[in-house]
């Protein structure tokens, strides 16, 4: 599958070319082993899951991507160059915005601010121009404002634009840390987990909301997630990693059929 | 009313003045450490750094002449000219600002993810070098400034309030350069809440100050958010070193004005913007008026010495995170 330009969904949908590859990625900590020498690659318009036992390496090749961690071996590339050292701050704005899997919101700002700070990559104007109700500062403001309002519509979360993030419960908090990562308009969305911790009516807002920012936006994402089921209702290709290794890598259906995989997620002993 | 009210009313207007300066003293730490974790105990020799380095473009002084003279052997003291007050200052606040972009990159961008405590001594160790940094480049001696602030007392406010309390009452006597001192912490003090809330690098200050890795992850450059933080604080130093240094001369004990604001921080909590400006108007009113009630005519005086530990040791016993501050829940 990966030899070719683009591949289409059952849904109809066309996948097209890498947005970012993996090339050989080993990452280890001290005498851990955290990854060991993967490759997969993530395309254009897709949603790409990242399954796994817990401690299986998963949030770590996110930190990957985002520059978070920097792989002892291995090549890293996006958008068809390959990526030098490069610190996560820069990363954000080429073009990928994450969420994490222990929430990282800015706690003290209402949800409003939270989400206008995904912005801070597209704004421009300079230190001593920003004031607020200064000409150019301001309109860029303004456009920015408005395109979060629509962000913050879509996410149905228009009752706590000014609450304290702090004060939210768990459920809400996850949506608008995606609210803060989808403002920056990313061209590779990273999420870590987003519906851990949910109960089931929230996981199915949650997945709703994934699946309308991939049909409506056309934005390519990479979701690392645990539970087995809700990937295969909403991934087009899954890599599946255990004790940092690559044990499976296709579409929902080649992976469940897996014997590596079956055993991985049965707890089957390791030789 | 009597004449011991407006006592009262005067030295309540005074322990204001004092706190709002306390405040901006305090600010100076907040928003350090805030932003990056560090509770700088260099603040207050920055602000003497500050204020000799005003002194010393004033008056054209020639940096470490002292040095170049005894290597050199020559005898050069003064470059021969007098630079205007508003020039000089601006000259202060540039090396102010060139003076945190050194910090952060030679101090803060090889400690990142330390232990506070590590960063601690890191500041301790600035403070010291700074120090005598700032003698070697300005010489020792006490240096007086003058920035064209008025001083004395007022006497306009002293002959229209006379009529307010009979026979025993002169008026309000406040002196020329608090009331300049209060007015110019308070815009400072504004604008810098202003500018916090409302301008992008703004909401990238507070962003880092919540999370570090979430502000990475929207694209904020720690190091440059800590750039601009030192140079605020940079700034905050230079207008507390000039209020004091015009009130008492440029001298060591100037550095010690921190030592003021470490209570207002106990009250106000170490991450609180409004915690340190109504800590600090609490702490000067709080000593002033107790001197007043209290101190002078129970205790024999001089109660102002201590009265801000005291309320500091208060509140740490009931009240550790502060007025303001975030309750501190440890997650086990
Ligand atoms: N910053 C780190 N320092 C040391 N070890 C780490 C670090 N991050 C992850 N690890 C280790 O890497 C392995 C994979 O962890 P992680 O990527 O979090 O797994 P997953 O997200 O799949 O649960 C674990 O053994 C973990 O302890
Ligand atoms: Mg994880």
């Amino acid at each position: 599958m990966n030899a070719i330009d683009s591949y289409l969904t059952p849904d109809g949908r066309t996948i097209g070319a890498p947005v970012m590859e993996m090339k050989n990625i080993t990452l280890r900590f001290g005498g851990v082993v955290a990854i060991k020498d993967i490759s997969f690659d993530i395309r254009e318009g897709e949603i790409r899951a990242i399954i796994g036992p817990n401690g299986a390496g998963k949030s770590s090749m996110l930190n990957v991507m985002n520059g978070f961690y920097h792989p002892q071996e291995g090549e890293v590339h996006f958008r068809g160059e390959k990526r030098g050292p490069m610190r996560p701050h820069q990363i954000a704005h080429q073009g990928i915005a994450r969420t994490f899997q222990n929430i990282a919101l800015f706690k003290g700002m209402s949800t409003l601010d939270n989400i206008m700070t995904g912005r801070l990559t597209h704004m421009k104007t300079g230190m001593l121009s920003q004031i607020k109700w200064w000409g150019a500062a301001q309109r860029e403001e303004t456009a920015n404002r408005e395109l979060v309002e629509k962000i913050i519509d879509f996410l149905e979360i228009q009752t706590i634009r000014k609450t304290p993030v702090g004060r939210l419960p768990y459920g809400l908090q996850k949506r608008v840390e995606l609210g803060r990562a989808l403002a920056a308009e990313p061209k590779l969305l990273l999420l870590d987990e987003p519906m851990a911790g949910m109960n089931v009516e929230e996981k199915e807002d949650m997945s709703r909301f994934i699946l309308d920012v991939n049909d409506e936006f056309g934005t390519t994402i990479a979701l690392i997630e645990h539970d087995m089921g809700v990937v295969m209702d909403i991934a087009d290709r899954v890599v599946v990693m255990d004790y940092g290794k690559k044990i499976g890598d296709g579409t929902p259906e080649e992976v469940r059929t897996n014997q590596d995989v079956i055993d991985a997620y049965l707890g089957v002993a390791h030789d | 009313m009597s004449a011991n009210f407006y006592f009262g009313v005067e030295v309540f207007l005074n322990g204001l003045m004092a706190g709002v300066m306390y405040s901006l003293v305090a600010l100076g730490f907040v928003l350090i450490f805030k932003a990056s974790g560090i509770f700088n105990y260099a603040q207050g020799v920055m602000a003497l750094f500050a204020a000799l380095t005003l002194v010393g473009f004033q008056n054209g002084q020639i940096p470490f002449a002292h040095l170049i003279n005894a290597i050199f052997g020559t005898d050069l003291h003064h470059f021969g000219w007098h630079m205007p007050a508003f020039l000089a200052i601006l000259c202060a606040l540039g090396v102010m600002i060139l003076f945190a972009f050194l910090v952060e990159r030679y101090i803060l961008k090889h400690l990142v993810n330390q232990e506070p405590i590590i960063l601690f001594m890191a500041t301790i160790g600035l403070a010291y070098f700074m120090e005598g940094f700032g003698d070697l480049m300005w010489g020792s001696d006490i240096k007086k400034l003058d920035v064209g602030i008025p001083q004395g007392g007022n006497i306009w406010l002293e002959e229209n309030t006379a009529f307010l309390g009979g026979e025993d009452f002169y008026g309000f006597y406040l002196d020329n350069l608090d009331i300049w001192a209060t007015v110019l912490a308070a815009i400072l003090v504004t604008s810098l809440v202003l500018f916090s809330q409302y301008t992008k690098t703004g909401r990238a200050l507070r962003a880092v100050a919540d999370d570090h890795q979430a502000a990475l992850s929207v694209g904020i450059s720690l190091r440059s958010i800590w750039v601009i933080v030192w140079s605020i604080a940079g700034f905050v130093a230079l207008v507390a070193g000039i209020m004091w240094g015009s009130k008492s001369g440029v001298q060591f004990s100037l550095s010690l004005i921190a030592l003021k604001a470490l209570p207002v921080l106990m009250l106000g909590g170490f991450t609180s913007i409004p915690g340190a400006i109504i800590g600090g108007l609490i702490i000067g009113v709080g000593e002033k008026m107790f001197e007043f009630l209290i101190g002078a005519p129970f205790l024999g005086g001089a109660t102002e010495n201590w009265f801000a530990y005291m309320l500091a040791l208060l509140f740490l016993v009931f009240r550790p995170q502060g007025l303001f501050g975030e309750k501190i829940i440890e997650r086990v």
